[in-house]
């Protein structure tokens, strides 16, 4: 009784996951929890078997062994129940290329059975800044606006868990800094993030609880301030204080568009 | 699953107002289904149709069939095309964590392989007519002749499927569709099977293409169809049958 109590109260619960592809033993043991309203983030190198936990998570595979529950739900044995409450942005901008930003919107909203999808997609237009770009086909769309358009996709119909697969991934650092507000905004809104990225900074910038998997397993699991307590304190040194290239870069343009 | 069953018919809808717009967005679709065998026709009827001896007095009538199966075999490696695409950009993905019916994505794409191919099938039939075509065949046999090109469509368009879901690459998805386009041209299509050496021959004769392309020349003229149709619609739900199960083996596999 116990054990289905606490997978309840977890938005994502995965035990002893495993996943190969022929010899390749890509999860050999993979366990972690995911509290509801949290982000996550899974951080690992290319070929870490990111994007395979997140296709597991979100029942595009079957694992070969283990349990993964979402809310609950078994996401083998129970899909349906799976789909109703999540939302997957994968690590290719998963948009339909030939029709317009709007046309996007509102064929999500009808998949989603909403009530008014001209409404749902004009409120999402407006929330990510592309009503200007709206009628426009998505191929004209500059990196940073098909990502936009991708994750307002995600969110149509309020699901309550979003999966973001290296969501930044290929975008300026304007675009990026965009993308984490929105994934910000979410979690504020009380919908749980699971994120994937290569890039440290922005599992720093974001994530309430850090796992990192290497070679099959999560080899560190923990808030930020735990991760940093289980590596020698950090060494006091004198340096002079550069500002990166990206800072620099985001004060011109910030500048710019300040006029 | 109870919603995700009633929600079918609204999935297929929105999937197939989706594919539709592709089609109408991307212009040299239409003008390879459609213009390609028009001028095939033109060039069969105005160039080499003079020197054919077919045994009919109206060589548009004796063409048309074979044109329009053409036009259809060309017509679906548009949908293994599209298909291909789905697969290998996210869309794919992100249909299948929605909470929409599995095989929705797979019908939509199956209803307007259908639709379009009829679009191109009577504009095909509209500039046969400029040409002379004519036909004194009443409602039953021309929709017997509707529901044989709906068929063959359907067949080709499982065949399509599989290609489109098995493909590594763009070509790859596309160019199983060259001899299907060019299998009207070793049959009773253009010419009579009787001009040919045996080995070709007994190929011509024994081929779908023959057996479809000779019960719809028969329905069009008015004349019995015979045995002909019979073998036609034979091949037809035998190749879909056998599409249908291998395409929905590896789209399972994939979802």
């Amino acid at each position: 009784m116990q054990t289905v109590q606490t997978a309840q109260a977890k938005s994502i619960l995965v035990k002893g996951l495993q996943k190969s592809y022929k010899q390749l033993q890509v999860l050999k043991d993979v366990n972690f929890e995911v509290e509801k309203g949290s982000i996550f983030a899974l951080l690992g190198s290319n070929g870490a078997g990111k994007t395979t936990v997140v296709k597991i998570l979100t029942t595009l595979l079957k694992p070969d062994g283990g349990t993964a529950a979402i809310n609950g739900f078994d996401v083998s044995s129970q899909p349906d129940h799976v789909r109703q409450r999540i939302s997957l942005t994968g690590q290719f901008a998963a948009v339909d290329e030939v029709l317009t930003g709007r046309e996007n919107l509102i064929m999500i909203a009808k998949l989603r059975y909403l009530q008014n999808p001209r409404q749902v997609a004009d409120n999402m237009l407006t929330r990510f800044g592309l009503t200007d770009a709206a009628d426009r086909r998505v191929s004209t769309y500059s990196g940073g606006m098909r990502r936009r358009l991708d994750i307002a996709l995600s969110i149509i119909g309020n699901p309550q868990i979003i999966f973001l697969d290296e969501p930044t991934t290929g975008l300026d650092p304007e675009a990026r800094i965009e993308v984490w507000k929105i994934v910000k905004e979410l979690a504020n809104g009380g919908t749980t993030v699971f994120l994937t990225t290569q890039y440290l900074e922005e599992a720093e910038q974001l994530a309430d609880r850090i796992a990192i998997l290497h070679e099959g397993r999560i080899i560190a699991n923990g808030t930020l301030q735990e991760l940093k307590l289980r590596f020698p304190a950090a060494k006091v040194e004198y340096v002079e204080k550069q500002p990166t290239l990206e800072e620099i870069f985001l004060a011109i343009i910030g500048k710019q568009e300040g006029k | 699953m109870e919603t995700t069953k009633k929600h079918f018919f609204i999935d297929i809808s929105v999937m197939l107002g989706r594919s539709m717009r592709h089609i109408i967005r991307s212009m040299d679709t239409i003008i390879t289904v459609t213009i390609t065998p028009i001028a095939m026709m033109l060039l069969f009827v105005y160039v080499f149709g003079g020197a054919i001896q077919t045994g009919a007095d109206n060589y548009v009538n004796y063409l048309l069939p074979g044109i329009l199966l053409m036009a259809i075999a060309s017509g679906i490696s548009y949908t293994a095309f599209r298909l291909f695409t789905d697969v290998q950009r996210g869309i794919f993905e992100r249909f299948q964590t929605m909470p929409i019916s599995r095989s929705a994505l797979l019908w939509g794409h199956v209803l307007t392989s259908l639709v379009s191919n009829a679009i191109s099938v009577v504009v095909i039939i509209l500039v046969a007519l400029l040409m002379g075509f004519r036909s004194s065949s009443g409602v039953l046999p021309w929709l017997a002749v509707a529901g044989i090109l709906a068929l063959f469509t359907l067949a080709l368009t499982w065949v399509a499927a599989i290609a489109g879901l098995s493909a590594k690459t763009v070509d790859g998805a596309s160019a199983f569709s060259y001899p299907l386009i060019f299998l009207p041209f070793i049959s009773s299509a253009f010419v009579p099977t009787e001009s040919m050496p045996t080995v070709v021959r007994v190929f011509a004769e024994n081929q779908p293409v023959t057996s479809i392309v000779e019960s719809i020349r028969a329905l069009l003229s008015g004349q019995q169809a015979g045995n002909d149709i019979w073998i036609a619609l034979a091949w037809c739900v035998g190749i879909m049958i056998v599409a249908y199960i291998f395409a929905m083996r590896i789209y399972k596999k994939r979802v």
